[in-house]
């Protein structure tokens, strides 16, 4: 039986018809063209590059944005794709979350016209494929601390530096790069191709193994000047970003706890042991009953956090909150799942394994589950205890 | 051209668990998700086809309640420009058909796509009797259709591997078999602009089609599951002596041999 959703607190009732219709979309595409073909590039290690284009088309890739190409969803519906396409894997969601949330958004907010009309109809078609570099190999809870450096040469930008943990990084057309100009941190648009610009793929990931992980590395790049993002200095421009990355990874996470919770529920009826389903047992049913209660409460916090985005009245630390409550309740419901499977929940014949390896990343890129809450110490207490 | 195309609301069945009322009079309607009949997917793939290739008008018609109309709007992302909602309970299918027909013949459709089979009753009975009615040919089952705007051409699988090819005038209803087409997915701009797309609510009344036309010739009287399948039996023994006992039962007992 094809997955129906998790509905306990009738949810769908919060939503329009056209965010029930949209996620109802993705679930068909991501049920027809993810699950089918997603555990054997896990297993080998790729990313399925064919479905770039196909999210472009569906108009997943910017699916909030306004204008040159993109559909202006809410953030509601944007939240819903990221639930389904991560139901599928969270290398996917990954994939749509970095060009539409960490790409297309800085070019639309920060850029320029001529920026924004080179790239974005682009990325939201697929065409185009785009990478995020602010993480560096010793500075990643602490971005300030980047080493990375724009210097200002009179006709263009001499970019010096290295980047770590890039994902979409060697598949990338563009990248949006964060670096120092004169101490100030400042946002680069670098182009693939671009002399003394590479971007090695990282190998040896036991997660996110159907996404492309990458280096991304800058000696004497020659930046043009047009290629500055010229409305934001200083790390607010990247901390907007993630601000709208993390939102879409509160939906995400559930997407993920959706398909091991489904997967559990269904193996525990049909698995006999005993002389009957073991779904029958009272311990089953407590560790089914958490992943319920836990996707139901993270459902509601999702549902709010993308209301309140869209009236414009979110703070970045309630981002912070439902960030880290779904992804640690999604990992801890991939757990479970796995536990429920038995033996079998190791094997890539079911999808908890995948989930589970795949959130660890989740849990600590994008802001660690302790940098959250240290974001929510700060803003309970005023004192900011990573400063 | 303005291009028909009919659509019935049924129930989703890769995921929903039927219940029947309380009587056993009727399915539970308020425990079914509701979706295009599947086979309907692909008549609307088809118009937004002929659409396409020839220009017109593609308009989705459906009959039922609120629920229905609702579901008709799915249509506007994929290709259909307006729906036409009639507001009627679906008694039999000669009352849905006469409804059907009265909204093609107000339309001037020239062409009527339609599912071979709605998936809820399972009475492929509908497009049939809407051809009757209008006095046009019908075309069933068909797997590939092609037309220049005046004439057709449809293929039908008519089993046993063999392919009947009609040819013939508009107008003609036609109904979809899996595989005539491959359905688009919704896109999601084409989802945000289907809000902008009409759906006008009409009612028998307005259709001419009076009450007495509507009084249904058949009526359901109860539904009840297909009785349980028995066990499976094991043959024990060797072989060669299971088979010649697999042999004698089904000869004796199950008389398919």
């Amino acid at each position: 039986m094809a997955f129906d959703g998790v509905d306990f607190y009738k949810i769908d009732d919060l939503l329009t018809e056209e965010e029930v219709q949209i996620r109802d979309t993705v679930r068909g595409w991501v049920d027809d063209n993810v699950i089918p073909i997603i555990e054997k590039h896990a297993r080998e290690g790729t990313f399925p590059m064919h479905l770039a284009r196909q999210m472009g088309e569906m108009g997943f890739l910017g699916a909030n944005l306004e204008g040159y190409g993109c559909p202006g969803l809410s953030n509601v519906a944007y939240g819903l794709i990221c639930q389904e396409l991560e139901r599928g894997d969270s290398g996917i969601r990954s994939f749509c979350s970095v060009q539409g949330s960490l790409v297309m958004f800085p070019i639309h907010a920060y850029g320029t016209e001529e920026q924004k009309q080179k790239w974005l109809p682009r990325l939201a078609s697929g065409e185009a494929i785009g990478c995020f570099g602010l993480t560096e190999p010793d500075h990643g809870s602490n971005p300030s601390g980047m080493i990375t450096r724009a210097e200002d040469k009179g006709d263009h930008y001499l970019l010096n530096g290295a980047k770590m943990w890039i994902t979409n990084g060697t598949l990338a057309d563009v990248a949006v790069v964060w670096a120092k100009l004169d101490g100030v941190i400042r946002g680069f648009l670098v182009e693939r191709g671009m002399p003394g610009f590479s971007a090695p793929e990282m190998h040896g990931k036991h997660s996110l193994r159907a996404s492309v992980t990458s280096e991304l590395v800058f000696q004497d790049v020659r930046l043009p000047k047009e290629n500055i993002l010229p409305g934001v200095t200083g790390l607010k421009g990247p901390l907007s970003c993630l601000t709208n990355a993390r939102y879409g990874i509160s939906w995400g996470a559930l997407g993920a706890a959706m398909a091991c919770f489904d997967s559990a529920r269904k193996y525990s009826v049909s698995r006999i042991q005993f002389g009957k389903p073991i779904a029958s047992f009272q311990l089953v049913q407590d560790k089914l009953a958490f992943m319920l209660r836990e996707i139901t409460k993270g459902q509601l916090l999702a549902w709010r956090l993308g209301r309140l985005k869209d009236e414009h009245r979110l703070e970045p630390a309630q981002v912070s909150l439902a960030k880290m409550n779904n992804v640690q309740i999604a990992l801890q419901i991939a757990r479970t799942a796995r536990e429920i499977h038995g033996a079998n929940g190791i094997l890539d014949e079911y999808p908890v394994m995948r989930h589970m390896a795949n959130l660890e990343s989740v849990y600590t890129y994008e802001g660690t589950h302790d940098i959250h809450n240290l974001v929510l110490g700060q803003w309970i207490t005023g004192i900011a205890a990573y400063s | 051209m303005k291009i028909g195309v009919c659509v019935k609301s049924t129930p989703d069945t890769a995921i929903t668990r039927f219940k029947y009322t309380s009587g056993n009079d009727g399915i539970d309607a308020a425990q079914v998700k509701f979706t295009v009949n599947p086979y309907d997917e692909f008549a609307v793939e088809e118009a937004a086809r002929m659409k396409e290739a020839h220009g017109g008008e593609v308009v989705a018609v459906t009959v039922g309640d609120a629920g229905a109309g609702k579901v008709l709007r799915e249509t506007l992302a994929v290709g259909v420009d307006r729906g036409v909602h009639v507001d009627a309970v679906n008694t039999d299918s000669l009352a849905t058909a006469r409804l059907l027909a009265a909204v093609a013949r107000s339309e001037g459709f020239g062409v009527l796509f339609c599912g071979k089979v709605a998936v809820d009753d399972q009475a492929s009975a509908v497009p049939a009797m809407v051809a009757e009615l209008l006095g046009w040919p019908h075309v069933s089952v068909v797997t590939a259709f092609s037309t220049d705007g005046a004439t057709f051409t449809a293929s039908r699988a008519v089993g046993g591997g063999v392919e009947e090819v009609v040819t013939g005038a508009l107008p003609v209803v036609i109904t979809a078999e899996r595989g005539l087409n491959e359905p688009r997915y919704q896109k999601l701009k084409d989802i945000m602009a289907a809000k902008k797309k009409v759906v006008g609510v009409v009612t028998p009344e307005s259709l001419g089609v009076s009450a007495a036309d509507l009084a249904p010739v058949v009526t359901f009287s109860a539904y009840a599951d297909p009785p349980e399948r028995p066990k499976g039996r094991v043959i024990p023994g060797d072989a060669a002596e299971a088979a010649r006992e697999l042999v004698r039962l089904l000869r004796d007992e199950a008389k398919v041999l």
